[in-house]
C-alpha cells in the first residue's frame, strides 16, 4: 500500500499501476494512475469531504462511481490550458490525465471550515420554498438578498477567458442504433452485426463493459471481463459497426433520430490532444435498442449524507474497477440480494464489513450462507436510522425496523442500496410513457412509441444472464424489423447467478423516537423528505409542481439517484401509489452536454454567412465603417481623416444633391419573373396595376399580407413581353421570393410564371445627384440621355464602359439618379470606372446612414422601419397606390373595421420646436408632458436624423390620428420632454422636381 | 427532428423544411361576397387538432416546391406526403 495512496489496494482494478499521474485538488498535490476517475483517485488519498451542500453547506463525498454521482461536482482546468474550464463535472466520469486541476464548486472559505455550514441549524427556515417565503419583503431588496444567496449557492464558475477547443457535428444513419455497451448493448450489437445490418454502439466510459467493469461476475464459468473483451473483439472485426466509447445519447427526438456527445480528447495529457475536444453525432437510426442499464437508489433516513455514505455498487466499483478501498471498516444497508454480492466483493478486498443490514426479515438468498461463511454479522429486518461523524462518518445507529433494539456501529463506509431504478430517460424522451412495476418496485418501459425496443437492467430485468439473452434477442429482432435476415436465437453463456428474493419496496426509514429532519432525497438539492411532506401539506398535489416547489430532481445530475424515491414518497404524502402520481418529464440531455460543443463549428466567422458585394474590396480600401444589414456587410459611412459620422454624413448628404453621390445599391435582392403570366400575377401580388405597365419603364409596388399590412417594396421593371425584372428590400429577398413561390404553386398553378433570384448576378451602382446625367452618358455612349427621351421611371439597356448593362432611372434620394447594372464579375471595374472621374465630376461615395438621411428628406418610408407588420399602407398615407379595379393580396383586409379606424396611427413629419435637437429613434409620444406614468402613448419616432440640406433635424413618426394633432411630446429615457410639431413627412423638394429633371 | 419525405427529393431532415400551417385553405374568389367574421375565419382561424392534421411543408433549403403532409401531432408520425394538385 503506498504511503500517498493509503486507501489503494495491492492489486486489482482497471488501472495501469505504472503509469502514476499527478494531479491538483483544491491546490493540493496528488497522484493517481492511468485509468482512475478524480473520484477514484481522491479515494486512494483517502480525501472524503470533497463537497459542500448547495443550501446547508453540509460536508458531502462521493456518492456514486459514474453520471448519477450528485455531490462530487467540480471546476476542471487544466495547468496551462487557458479558458479550458468545465464549469461543473462529476469527479466520478473525469478522466484522470497530467496536469488536471481540480476544484471543490462550493465550500467557502474552504471544505473543511465551510462559514455558511451554519446555515444547517437554521434548517427550519430553509424549508420548501423559502426563496419564495423568507426573501420577499421588502422587494427593493432582492438584488442584495440575490448577491448573497449567489456567493452561497451554485455550482461552479463560468470560465472568463474564450474556449480554446474546437467542436464538430457529424450525421451519421444506421440500421440499428444500440445505447449502452454493457452485458446486453454487447450482445444486441453482435446479433444485429450478424444479420447484416449496420449498427452503431455508443456507451458513455472510456471501455466496453458496463456495470462489468465494476462487478466480479461469472459468464459461462470464466470472469465475464473475458466475455466482454471477446464480444469487443468479434465487434471491431464486422466491417459494418461503428463503436463509440466516451459517447453518451444524451437525446433521443423524433423519427429515429438520437444526439450523441462523444469526448475525444480530455481524457489526454494536454500535449497529445488532437482535433475536435467533443463531437456531437446525430444519428438517424431505422430501429434503436436501449440497453441503459439501471441506476442504484439510496434508501432515506436521518443524516444519510455524510462523507462516507454511498452506493453499494459505487463501493464494489471502486474495490474491483479502480483498486481503491472507500473505506476501512463498512456497513452494508440494502433491502436487496444484488447488495449482499457487493458486500462480499468488499470483503475479499480485506474491506471490514462490520454488518450487513438488511430491512427484510430472510433476506440474502444464496449469498446469506457465503455471508455466514466469511463471518459477516447479519442483522436482518434491521434498518440503519441515523448516523454521526462532522466531517465524515464515524458510526451509524442500528434500530429493529418498525422500532426498538438501537445499537450503535462504529464505521467510515455505510454502503447503500434501496434497489434498483432503470434508465427509462431515453425510452421516455421517445415518447414513451414509463409505467410502474409493483412487482419490482421500479418504473420501467412502457409501450413503444418510436422503433425503439429495451433490453436488460433498463428494461427491469437485473439477472445477467437474462440480461445477456434480452440483448441478444433485442438486437436480432431490431435487424429484422429493419429488413435483414434472422440469424436465429443466439446461444447466451450460463452465468452464477442465484435466485434471489423480491427486493422489498422501502424508500424510507426511520427511528421511531424522532421525527426525521436531515433526511436527504436529493442530495445535490438538499431537498429532504420533510420537504417533499411540506409540499403536500401546503397542498401542492401535481408531480411537477412537488419537483418545482423543492427542488426535486433538478440539477446537474437531474436526481438519478433521488427523483424517483421523491416521487415515491410524494405519492405516498398524497396517499396515491406511485402508478398514480407518475413521474416528472425526462427531458434530453440525459447528461449535461458544453455550449462548445452545441455551438460546433457555428462560432465566430462561422456563425452566419457573411454576404458582401462585388465592390466590398474597394469600400474597405475607402475606409469605410460598414454595418450588418441581414446577411450582408454594408458600408455605413465613408469617414474621411479626422471626421466622426456625424461629419461624414453631413458631407456625404450635401454632395449627393450638389455634385453625384456614389451608392453601392447590389443588396437590394433582384428576382427575375419570366412567363405569358407575369404581369397577370404581378396584379394579385401588388397593390397597384401592372398590365399597362409598358416595355421599358419601371414601376414603385407595395406588397401586402393577406392581412392588409405593408410586407414589402420596390421598382419592378418591364424587360420584355413576359419579362419582369423585381426588386425587393436589402432585407426581405428570401422572404418574397418564397412569397411569390407559395402563391404560384399552393394557390394559383394555373399561372404560367417563374421566378428566379438574380441578387447575386448583378452588382448595381447608384449615381444620384444633379451631375449624375453627365457622369452617367460620358460613360454609356450608345444611349441618349435626353431628358425627353430617357425619362423618370424608365429602364435602357446597353453598354457601359465596355460592359454590358441595365441602366434604370429611379431615385430612392429623391435627386435626378440612375441605378447601372452589371453583370456581378464586372462590379469592381464599372465602379472604378467611375470612380476614377471623381474629381472631374465631383463623386462623393454614401453609405447606408447617407441614403437614409436622403430618403427620410423626401419622407420615403422603409419597411421594417416605418413599419413593423402592423401597418397599411393607409396609415401611410399612401392610398394612391391602392389600385380599386382590381383584386390584390391583402385588399379585404383593408375594409376590415380595425383598419377603418380614425385612430390608427399614420405616418407624419415631426419638426421639433428646437430645430437642432434630434429625437431619438424609438421615441414614445405623449400629448403633454407628465409626471406620473401611466400616460397615454400616442405614436413613436421611426425615424430621426439631422438634415444638412434642410438645415434642421427631421423625423417621422407613426402618430394617432396623423395629423389632426398639431403638437406632440417625445419622451425621453431620462425624463426629459421635447416638444415637437407634426408637418408633411416630405420635408425636401416636396414637388418632387429634382428626380424628374 | 422530424424525417420528411420531399415528393421530388426523397426524404431530408426537418432542417431543409419550412413549414406553412394548415393545408387546404382556399383563398376566397370573391372576398368582397364575404363578411368580415367570413374573412376572417379565412385568414386567422385554423385548426389545431390533437392527432391527424393536413398541413403544408416546403422543400426551403432544397427544390423550393411546396406538397402536403398529413402528420400526427402527438406521435409526430408522418402518414402520408402528396403533392399539391
Amino acid at each position: 500500500m503506498s504511503i500517498s495512496q493509503p486507501f489503494r489496494l495491492v492489486g486489482g482494478g482497471r488501472i495501469d499501476r505504472r503509469r502514476r499521474i499527478d494531479f491538483r485538488f483544491n491546490g493540493l498535490r496528488f497522484e493517481g494512475y492511468r485509468g482512475d476517475t478524480i473520484a477514484s483517485a481522491l479515494l486512494a488519498n483517502g480525501v472524503r469531504t470533497v463537497a459542500r451542500s448547495i443550501k446547508y453547506h453540509r460536508p458531502r463525498g462521493f456518492f456514486g462511481a459514474g453520471a448519477e454521482e450528485p455531490n462530487g461536482i467540480f471546476t476542471v482546468r487544466h495547468a496551462g490550458v487557458e479558458g479550458a474550464t468545465v464549469p461543473h463535472a462529476p469527479g466520478t466520469l473525469v478522466e484522470l490525465t497530467e496536469g488536471l486541476d481540480v476544484q471543490a464548486v462550493n465550500g467557502w472559505p474552504s471544505l473543511r471550515f465551510d462559514l455558511a455550514g451554519g446555515l444547517g441549524w437554521f434548517g427550519g427556515m430553509l424549508s420548501a420554498g423559502f426563496y419564495y417565503k423568507t426573501f420577499m419583503w421588502p422587494r427593493s431588496a432582492w438584488h442584495w438578498y440575490e448577491w448573497a444567496i449567489r456567493r452561497m449557492a451554485g455550482n461552479g464558475r463560468a470560465p472568463d477567458a474564450p474556449d480554446p477547443d474546437r467542436y464538430d457535428r457529424r450525421n451519421a444513419v444506421c440500421d440499428v442504433l444500440v445505447v449502452g455497451g454493457g452485458p446486453a448493448g454487447l450482445a444486441a450489437s453482435l446479433a444485429a452485426a450478424r444479420a447484416g445490418a449496420r449498427v452503431i454502439l455508443v456507451d458513455d466510459q472510456p471501455e466496453l463493459g458496463g456495470s462489468l467493469l465494476g462487478a466480479r461476475r461469472e459468464l459461462g464459468g470464466k470472469p465475464a471481463i473475458a466475455w466482454v473483451t471477446n464480444c469487443a473483439a468479434a465487434l471491431a472485426d464486422e466491417a459494418e459497426v461503428t463503436v463509440l466509447t466516451r459517447a453518451t445519447a444524451f437525446g433521443f427526438y423524433d423519427h429515429g433520430f438520437v444526439a450523441v456527445l462523444e469526448r475525444r480528447t480530455d481524457h489526454l495529457a494536454p500535449h497529445r490532444r488532437r482535433g475536435p475536444r467533443e463531437r456531437i453525432w446525430r444519428i438517424r437510426a431505422a430501429r434503436v435498442v436501449l440497453a441503459t442499464g439501471a441506476t442504484e437508489r439510496p434508501p432515506v433516513f436521518e443524516n444519510n449524507d455524510r462523507p462516507g455514505i454511498m452506493l453499494v455498487n459505487a463501493a464494489a466499483a471502486y474495490v474491483n474497477r479502480y483498486g481503491v478501498a472507500p473505506g476501512r471498516r463498512a456497513v452494508v444497508f440494502a433491502n436487496n440480494d444484488g447488495a449482499w454480492r457487493a458486500a462480499l466483493d468488499l470483503a475479499e478486498a480485506r474491506v471490514e464489513i462490520a454488518a450487513i443490514v438488511d430491512v427484510r426479515p430472510q433476506p440474502g438468498g444464496a449469498f446469506a450462507a457465503r455471508a455466514e461463511e466469511a463471518g459477516i454479522q447479519v442483522l436482518a429486518g434491521h434498518a440503519v436510522v441515523d448516523t454521526r461523524g462532522r466531517l465524515g462518518l464515524r458510526r451509524v445507529r442500528v434500530e429493529r425496523h418498525g422500532g426498538g433494539g438501537a445499537t450503535d456501529i462504529d464505521c467510515d463506509l455505510l454502503a447503500v442500496s434501496g434497489g434498483w431504478n432503470p434508465n427509462v430517460h431515453l425510452h421516455a424522451q421517445s415518447g414513451g410513457r414509463p409505467r410502474f412495476d409493483e412487482a419490482r418496485a421500479c418504473f420501467v418501459p412502457g409501450p413503444s412509441v418510436q422503433a425503439e425496443s429495451a433490453a436488460g437492467a433498463c428494461r427491469g430485468t437485473f439477472r445477467l444472464d437474462a440480461c445477456v439473452r434480452e440483448g441478444a434477442q433485442a438486437g436480432r429482432e431490431a435487424a429484422l424489423a429493419a429488413g435483414f435476415r434472422d440469424v436465429g436465437v443466439i446461444s447466451a453463456p450460463e452465468t452464477d447467478e442465484e435466485g434471489g428474493t423480491e427486493p422489498d419496496p422501502t424508500w424510507m426509514v426511520h427511528s421511531r423516537r424522532a421525527r426525521p429532519r436531515r433526511a436527504f432525497v436529493d442530495l445535490q438539492n438538499d431537498t429532504t423528505a420533510a420537504d417533499l411532506e411540506l409540499a403536500v401539506r401546503e397542498g401542492f398535489e401535481s408531480i411537477e409542481h412537488i419537483k418545482r416547489y423543492t427542488l426535486l430532481g433538478f440539477g446537474t445530475d437531474q436526481g438519478k439517484t433521488g427523483n424517483v424515491t421523491g416521487m415515491a414518497l410524494a405519492a405516498g404524502a398524497l396517499g396515491r401509489a406511485p402508478a398514480r402520481l407518475g413521474t416528472t418529464t425526462f427531458r434530453p440531455p440525459y447528461t449535461p452536454v458544453t455550449f462548445g460543443a452545441a455551438a460546433g463549428l457555428s462560432t465566430g466567422e462561422f456563425h452566419d454567412p457573411l454576404r458582401v458585394t462585388p465592390m466590398h474590396g474597394q469600400h474597405v480600401e475607402q475606409g469605410a465603417v460598414f454595418e450588418p444589414v441581414g446577411q450582408w456587410l454594408r458600408p455605413w459611412y465613408y469617414p474621411r481623416p479626422g471626421e466622426d459620422m456625424h461629419a461624414a454624413v453631413v458631407r456625404e448628404c450635401r454632395a449627393a444633391r450638389e455634385g453625384i453621390g456614389l451608392f453601392d445599391a447590389s443588396t437590394l435582392g433582384k428576382i427575375d419573373i419570366q412567363g405569358p403570366d407575369a404581369a397577370a400575377f404581378l396584379d394579385r401580388i401588388y397593390t397597384n396595376d401592372w398590365s399597362g405597365l409598358t416595355i421599358g419603364r419601371c414601376r414603385y409596388g407595395l406588397m401586402l399580407g393577406e392581412d392588409g399590412m405593408v410586407m414589402d417594396d420596390g421598382v419592378t421593371a418591364r424587360l420584355g413581353e413576359h419579362h419582369y425584372l423585381m426588386t425587393t428590400t436589402t432585407g426581405g429577398a428570401a422572404h418574397v421570393l418564397a412569397w411569390l413561390e407559395r402563391w404560384r404553386q399552393t394557390e394559383w398553378p394555373e399561372l404560367r410564371v417563374r421566378f428566379t433570384s438574380v441578387t447575386d448576378q448583378w452588382a448595381t451602382i447608384g449615381v444620384a445627384g444633379p451631375r449624375s446625367r453627365d457622369l452617367v452618358a460620358s460613360l454609356c455612349g450608345e444611349i441618349d440621355f435626353g431628358p425627353e427621351s430617357f425619362r423618370f421611371m424608365q429602364f435602357r439597356e446597353g453598354v457601359f464602359a465596355g460592359v454590358p448593362c441595365r441602366i434604370f432611372r429611379i431615385s430612392f434620394t429623391g435627386e435626378l439618379s440612375f441605378e447601372i447594372n452589371v453583370p456581378a464579375d464586372y462590379g469592381r471595374y464599372a465602379w472604378d470606372r467611375v470612380t476614377e472621374r471623381s474629381e472631374e465630376f465631383s463623386i462623393t461615395p454614401y453609405g447606408t446612414e447617407t441614403m437614409h438621411v436622403l430618403r427620410a428628406e423626401k419622407g420615403f418610408i422603409v419597411v421594417g422601419q416605418e413599419t413593423d407588420g402592423s401597418v397599411t399602407p393607409i396609415d401611410l398615407g399612401m392610398e394612391w397606390i391602392l389600385s380599386k379595379k382590381k383584386d390584390y393580396i391583402g385588399r379585404r383586409s383593408l375594409e376590415r373595421s380595425d383598419c377603418r379606424r380614425s385612430d390608427r396611427r399614420r405616418l407624419v413629419g415631426l419638426a421639433t420646436v428646437d430645430p437642432d435637437e434630434v429625437l431619438p429613434e424609438g421615441a414614445q409620444l405623449v400629448d403633454e408632458p407628465f409626471t406620473f406614468l401611466p400616460a397615454e402613448m400616442v405614436g413613436y419616432v421611426t425615424s430621426s436624423y439631422w438634415s444638412p440640406n434642410v438645415g434642421r433635424s427631421i423625423a417621422l413618426a407613426l402618430v394617432s390620428g396623423g395629423r389632426e394633432r398639431s403638437r406632440v411630446h417625445a419622451s425621453l429615457q431620462d425624463g426629459r420632454f421635447i416638444a415637437a410639431d407634426l408637418v408633411s413627412p416630405v420635408f425636401f423638394d416636396p414637388r418632387g422636381e429634382r428626380q424628374r429633371g | 427532428m422530424l424525417l420528411i419525405e420531399c415528393p421530388w427529393c426523397g426524404p431530408r431532415d426537418e432542417s431543409e423544411f419550412s413549414y406553412g400551417g394548415e393545408a387546404h385553405i382556399v383563398r376566397p374568389p370573391d372576398p368582397d361576397r364575404l363578411s368580415d367574421d367570413e374573412w376572417a375565419d379565412y385568414l386567422f382561424m385554423r385548426k389545431n387538432p390533437r392527432g391527424r392534421h393536413l398541413e403544408q411543408w416546403c422543400h426551403a433549403h432544397g427544390c423550393r416546391q411546396w406538397f402536403n403532409v398529413e402528420r400526427d401531432t402527438v406521435s409526430s408520425e408522418i402518414v402520408r406526403v402528396y403533392r399539391v394538385e
